[in-house]
């Protein structure tokens, strides 16, 4: 028998969307990966209510679904900021300065990789290698690609989002 | 769909064909630096120009030379523009028409071109790889359907045996003896597997193979599951791959539409399916058994072996697993027949390989050369050397897993065995070259940083050892480490390297291991004289490494 759906899915409409799409997988155990690649698609993190509402869903333990949320560097349990700035870690973006630009943006931002601002403007994230390496070193921000980076470039970008 | 229809398609397609194609290249690092709106740009500039019954624009896969992009040419023989902008399109097609345009240009006769020996990228840079009938013109799944209606899967099998390919996911395993092994386990049901997931650092052959050619994807895999009679397929592809995943999902659409997919694929008894399977950020996942798990929707932790997944994969059944490249080689080896392929590369390594070329060195992109190559022609004559004036120190292959080759053994051709006995390995084909300003001990501090984000917990000397070597380094860089400590390291890099339980830990220590080998002095210089007691010994005198600073 069904439990009774998680209090905070009934008024949002974004959970109708995920539970379309769980449908249309067929409710079918080994698409959990991809059920929480939508939910965060749609969410922007994986909050308990979610993950909840997906293991309901799946009939799979929550557990199960904590476990796999957490195992891949993918996902996030926390929310993001406004902006986020990937900076790629590949190889070939290390031997070309990746760490400076790196650091450059920490020391600005007051930030760690992996963490965000605390005006929630900037989230600072490592890639381990986004497939660029022609153009190395390559800093993602907002989704765009971004080619041949240096410390002050990057800057440049971030300043328009964080004020120090 | 009947060989006339795949016929047909193919000679609408050529007739459509306008007299000149001018190709941009639309991989993912030319579409960072605004591919897309040059491509736009020259559409409007064709129009304006009048030309719309004679030029076409055309959208393609990799055209290799990355690090000039975007990349624009033109059909038939004329030269290749780099750097090209918006601004630039209109000088182009000024210059179809007799002109010299200004601007920037590759020489295509350069042995960074010319060099090279296009299997795997053979279509690469030359077809769409949005459109179904831009693969079929080039006599796409033609070897598909030859292999299902003149060849018994045990033929198509042979074919593959006796043309010597192996995996070029890194391992090397013979790909014929793997197809052999799964069609003969017992099973109603069977997988294939693509594993896209590439994961080392520095390598993106196969995010272009799969962003410039995706249908040859699907057509070696279709194969592969006529071979060891499978129904069902999963690609595995990275979430990095936001451009590769879409482009086979809508491979995966034409490709059903078409009846190429599906049930009863040319009018054949064989049916198959493939679906499509995002990762999500973990490296282990290109170990086969952690894929395995990941593509079950679980979390991405290998298992012992055996059972191989030839006899026990996913879901307790017969499952076939092979790399991006490695299936890009079936229907090329499908249509030229095993002694075509074999003829290609040295006597244990048959074929081509394709190298991500990225780092410090001139000309950054893709290369596929053949089997036996020496590193210097690659590095040297086809990459250009390093930048700057400065002199190449080291080449690093095979990733976290691989190694670092010093500058004296650029000679070394490139194949399974040779890279192995230098410590390194072939890997998935990841080249990152290193100059004199790269230290060394830095480059391993960096492979065992990724190491030990990357392990999985399952197993201790993984999980555990790979935090303690890398605190070791750290140590050393600081100038904190004694000679003990370097012993210790030894010690740990032995210790991982046998007991860990799959491939991830036990390669892990390869980058220390390979560094020491060959730039130990650079460890020693870093470390404070031993305080209590003797020093222990060493397994390599620091007298045999050359100063690796004049190497060349």
């Amino acid at each position: 028998m069904h439990q009774s759906t998680p209090a905070s899915a009934a008024s949002d409409k974004r959970f109708k969307i995920l539970e379309a799409h769980i449908k249309k997988f067929q409710y079918r155990h080994d698409s959990l990966i991809e059920m929480l690649h939508k939910a965060q698609e749609l969410f922007g993190y994986l909050e308990d209510d979610v993950l909840r509402y997906v293991a309901w869903q799946l009939k799979l333990p929550e557990s199960r679904v904590y476990g796999v949320a957490t195992f891949y560097h993918f996902f996030t349990l926390k929310p993001q900021g406004a902006h986020t700035c990937v900076v790629c870690t590949g190889t070939a973006c290390y031997v070309k300065g990746a760490n400076k630009i790196l650091a450059a943006v920490e020391e600005h931002a007051h930030v760690k990789a992996g963490g965000t601002t605390a005006d929630n403007q900037l989230s600072l994230l490592t890639a381990r290698c986004i497939g660029a390496c022609g153009i190395a070193p390559a800093v993602v921000y907002d989704n765009t690609v971004t080619p041949r980076q240096t410390p002050e470039s990057a800057l440049e970008q971030i300043r328009k989002w964080v004020t120090p | 769909m009947t060989l006339l229809e795949l016929q047909q398609i193919k000679e609408s397609e050529l007739a459509a064909r306008k007299k000149i194609v001018l190709r941009c290249c639309m991989a993912a690092g030319c579409m960072s630096l605004d591919a897309k709106g040059v491509k736009k740009r020259l559409e409007k500039a064709v129009e304006e120009a009048g030309l719309q019954d004679e030029v076409e624009v055309v959208g393609v896969g990799c055209m290799k030379l990355c690090c000039v992009g975007p990349l624009v040419q033109a059909d038939p023989d004329s030269p290749l523009y780099t750097n090209v902008t918006a601004e630039n399109a209109p000088a182009i097609i000024a210059a179809l028409k007799g002109g010299k345009a200004k601007l920037e240009q590759a020489d295509p006769q350069s042995p960074f071109f010319t060099q090279q020996k296009s299997i795997v990228l053979a279509n690469s840079g030359r077809i769409d790889p949005e459109r179904i009938e831009s693969y079929i013109a080039v006599d796409g799944y033609a070897a598909l359907l030859h292999a299902l209606t003149e060849h018994t899967p045990k033929d198509v099998i042979e074919v593959i045996v006796n043309s010597g390919l192996r995996g070029r996911g890194g391992a090397g395993f013979p790909t014929g003896l793997k197809w052999g092994t799964v069609a003969k386990s017992p099973g109603a049901k069977k997988y294939i597997v693509c594993n896209a997931d590439e994961g080392d650092p520095g390598a993106f052959m196969d995010r272009s193979v799969l962003e410039s050619d995706p249908h040859c994807i699907l057509e070696g895999m279709a194969i592969a599951a006529y071979a060891v009679g499978a129904d069902q397929g999963f690609i595995y592809a990275r979430a990095e791959y936001p451009l590769a995943i879409s482009r086979l999902q809508n491979a995966i659409k034409q490709a059903k539409r078409l009846g190429i997919l599906g049930s009863g694929i040319f009018d054949s008894p064989f049916n198959f399916n493939i679906d499509l399977r995002i990762g999500a950020g973990a490296f282990v996942c290109g170990e086969e058994t952690a894929l395995m798990a990941s593509v079950e929707g679980k979390r991405g932790t290998p298992h012992p072996r055996p059972p191989f997944p030839a006899e026990k994969g996913l879901w307790d059944c017969p499952t076939l697993i092979n790399n991006v490249e490695t299936l890009a080689n079936i229907a090329p080896i499908v249509r030229h027949g095993a002694a075509w392929f074999s003829n290609i590369g040295t006597e244990k390594s048959k074929g081509t390989k394709v190298f991500a070329l990225a780092g410090k060195i001139q000309n950054t992109g893709l290369i596929e050369v053949p089997m036996g190559t020496p590193l210097r022609t690659i590095v040297e004559t086809m990459g250009g050397g390093a930048p700057d004036g400065r002199t190449i120190k080291a080449v690093q292959t095979g990733g976290p897993s691989g190694g670092c080759i010093p500058a004296q053994y650029l000679d070394t051709p490139v194949d399974y065995e040779s890279l192995t006995t230098l410590g390194s390995i072939m890997g998935s084909g990841g080249m990152i070259v290193m100059d004199d300003s790269t230290h060394m001990v830095d480059v391993a501090r960096f492979f065992m940083e990724f190491c030990m984000d990357e392990s999985c917990g399952k197993c201790i000397p993984c999980r555990a050892g790979t935090v303690q070597m890398h605190h070791l380094l750290e140590k050393i860089l600081a100038r904190k480490a004694t000679p003990r400590d370097l012993a210790k390291l030894e010690e740990l890099c032995d210790m991982v390297k046998n007991t860990s339980l799959c491939g991830l830990g036990q390669t892990a220590p390869n980058p220390v291991v390979s560094t020491l080998r060959f730039f130990r002095n650079e460890y020693e210089e870093l470390l404070l004289p031993e305080t209590n007691g003797p020093p222990p010994a060493t397994h390599n005198g620091s007298s045999k490494t050359p100063a690796a600073t004049t190497a060349i």
